[in-house]
């Protein structure tokens, strides 16, 4: 469980002892007691946790938008920026040296977090979106022909659906959305039969940050490359939840963002497949991503930095460090137990509040429950929770072909973290009821 | 800041949204135009019958929050039988009173019923959902046929 050993500072060269990308300012505990997680001490590690909104304490459910910071990685990003900071992959001087040594080895630690074979194939983006963005634009743009399909399910967000659209109309492709079921579960028979010889790329989200469900990746990805087809998961909601083994899933392409797993904005993670990425021409240009250059021509480097134009978000890329291995550091197994600890008691008392309706019933769930109230909009909803300290999302979470699929405007969503508590839920049950009280 | 929920949904305000006024479509000659907030997904179309210089009918459809839907409602009943120059301006009055930036009693006071809505200031992300049916009103009295957006 606690498999990078909770978030002590790891060394990453022995050259010195000056090298430590991260500290922990947490003393070394077990993280796992005997049964289940030590949601206090974890919660303890949080400092945003100890809010009060109109003197209620915070009750933070909106994970799926944005999850929160542990105080290792707000010490990593602030110790990198108080003491370490300068460019990297140019200077000779001694903070760069610390800076690139300090950034090159996030680069490795995701390698591991995705069990990546290549730290080559990990490159950093600013997020899920740009991510998918890179591949449709560089990928998509150079292989798609007029007629090829680019098959995406119904449930994905608009990350993995406008990007595809814009390379669609450039190259004369075709984007078709894959069905899915009233539980909201991709539905695999329409998509066997949706491949085919025109097929040649697959978009999946791997879980849902509208429903909740957990795709099966790895049968849809033996799927496409049944057909030919290249298969891009966008596992921007499963990197906090879930382990992520990337050989193991088969795909082709992985996206996730790192504020979602509890590190900074502005950065995330593309991991492709080397061979894919090799083939692949540069998105984008400037420094970083060039051999040499001159008027007559430019060499471009290698990867990574063949897809790193310019100057990296760098004290964020050592923030996604120190997120990683705290989170490892948790370990997969206690917080996926707890979550869906959450999930079920949540499931459980928000569908017995008369007039709600869940949206999402999939049998493989992450910690994401969406539903209505009948007669209160999502919206007045989340003002009314807002008055006892609870942030939800209302809205179409970035995904109306979703809503439209249900055929409700938006929907209320609460989305769990391993540092919710089921008394929190408690809180966010009696403010439905309160909800329905004021709009009786 | 505490913010106090009865201020936001008042009893008028949860009547209109129940119960909307002129929530319905307006046959030609009457104007119409599409309001749309991008960022809740909300959407309502606001018709408009203008004889000469006043507005003889308004009316609307549409789908979204209390606070949307009650203004529209409210908007309905306010700008009916006003001249086209005194609906555009109870219009800038309104956008106002739900930014907090109508200072007088007397102003306010202007306002009648849509006084209701004056709690919208304290919560700024719902100010859009307060404005949308008047930016639409504004669009169909101008007769754009282009749809509007809070954005």
């Amino acid at each position: 469980m606690a498999d990078e050993g909770g978030a002590a500072g790891k060394r990453v060269s022995g050259e010195g002892n000056e090298l430590i990308v991260s500290t922990s300012t947490t003393s070394p505990r077990p993280r796992v007691p005997a049964v289940g997680l030590d949601v206090s001490s974890i919660r303890a590690d949080f400092p945003i946790l100890g809010t009060r909104v109109d003197g209620k304490p915070l009750v933070y459910f909106d994970n799926a938008a944005t999850a929160q910071k542990p105080l290792v990685v707000i010490e990593a990003v602030r110790r990198f920026l108080a003491e370490e900071n300068a460019n990297i992959h140019r200077g000779v001087h001694y903070l760069s040296e610390r800076a690139t040594l300090a950034f090159d080895a996030v680069r490795d630690e995701v390698r591991d977090f995705l069990n990546a074979p290549d730290s080559r194939e990990v490159i950093f983006v600013r997020g899920t979106t740009e991510a998918i963005n890179l591949v449709a634009q560089s990928y998509g743009r150079t292989t798609l022909r007029p007629g090829d399909e680019i098959l995406l399910t119904t449930m994905e967000h608009h990350s993995n659906i406008v990007p595809w659209q814009l390379v669609a109309g450039q190259t004369g492709a075709v984007v078709r959305a894959i069905p899915i079921t009233d539980a909201g579960e991709v539905d695999l028979e329409a998509y066997r039969r949706m491949l085919g010889p025109k097929t040649r790329i697959v978009g999946v989200v791997h879980i849902s940050n509208a429903l909740g469900t957990i795709n099966p990746v790895a049968e849809m990805t033996r799927l496409a490359h049944e057909a030919g087809a290249v298969v891009l998961v966008d596992g921007a909601q499963a990197a906090p939840h879930t382990p992520v083994d990337v050989q193991a899933l088969g795909c082709d392409f992985y996206a996730f963002s790192g504020h979602k797993v509890f590190g900074p904005t502005g950065v995330g993670v593309l991991w492709g497949r080397a061979s894919l990425l090799e083939a692949m021409p540069p998105w984008q240009g400037g420094g970083d991503m060039i051999h040499t250059v001159s008027f007559t021509g430019t060499t471009f480097a290698p990867l990574p930095a063949k897809f790193e134009a310019g100057t990296p978000a760098i004290a964020e890329v050592i923030g996604l460090g120190a997120a990683l291995r705290y989170v490892r550091g948790v370990g997969f197994d206690a917080i996926g137990a707890w979550e869906r600890t959450l999930l079920a008691r949540a499931t459980e008392q928000v569908s017995a509040v008369p007039g709600v309706r869940l949206v999402g019933t999939a049998r493989e769930k992450a910690g994401v429950l969406s539903f209505t109230l009948e007669g209160v909009h999502p919206h007045d909803l989340g003002t009314i929770l807002d008055a006892d300290g609870v942030a939800i999302r209302a809205g179409h979470h970035c995904a109306q072909p979703v809503m439209e699929r249900f055929g409700v405007h938006a929907t209320a969503r609460a989305s769990f973290a391993f540092y919710n508590t089921l008394d929190e839920i408690d809180v966010l049950v009696r403010g439905l009821h309160r909800a329905r009280e004021v709009f009786a | 800041m505490s913010r106090d929920l009865d201020e936001l949904y008042q009893s008028v305000i949860l009547d209109h949204n129940k119960t909307p006024r002129n929530f319905h479509e307006l046959p030609p000659p009457a104007s119409h135009a599409d309001g749309h907030n991008p960022l809740c997904g909300d959407r309502l179309t606001v018709w408009v019958d203008v004889e000469g210089d006043t507005v003889k009918d308004v009316a609307f459809l549409g789908n979204g929050c209390a606070i949307s839907k009650a203004s529209a409602s409210l908007m309905t009943a306010a700008v009916k039988g006003k001249s086209r120059a005194d609906a555009m301006a109870l219009a800038d009055e309104f956008q106002k009173l739900v930014t907090g930036r109508l200072e007088g009693a007397a102003e306010r006071k202007a306002l009648g019923k849509l006084q209701a809505l004056a709690g919208v200031s304290e919560y700024p992300v719902r100010v859009k959902c307060a404005s949308l049916a008047w930016h639409t009103l504004k669009a169909a009295l101008a007769g754009a046929g282009e749809p509007i957006s809070t954005e």
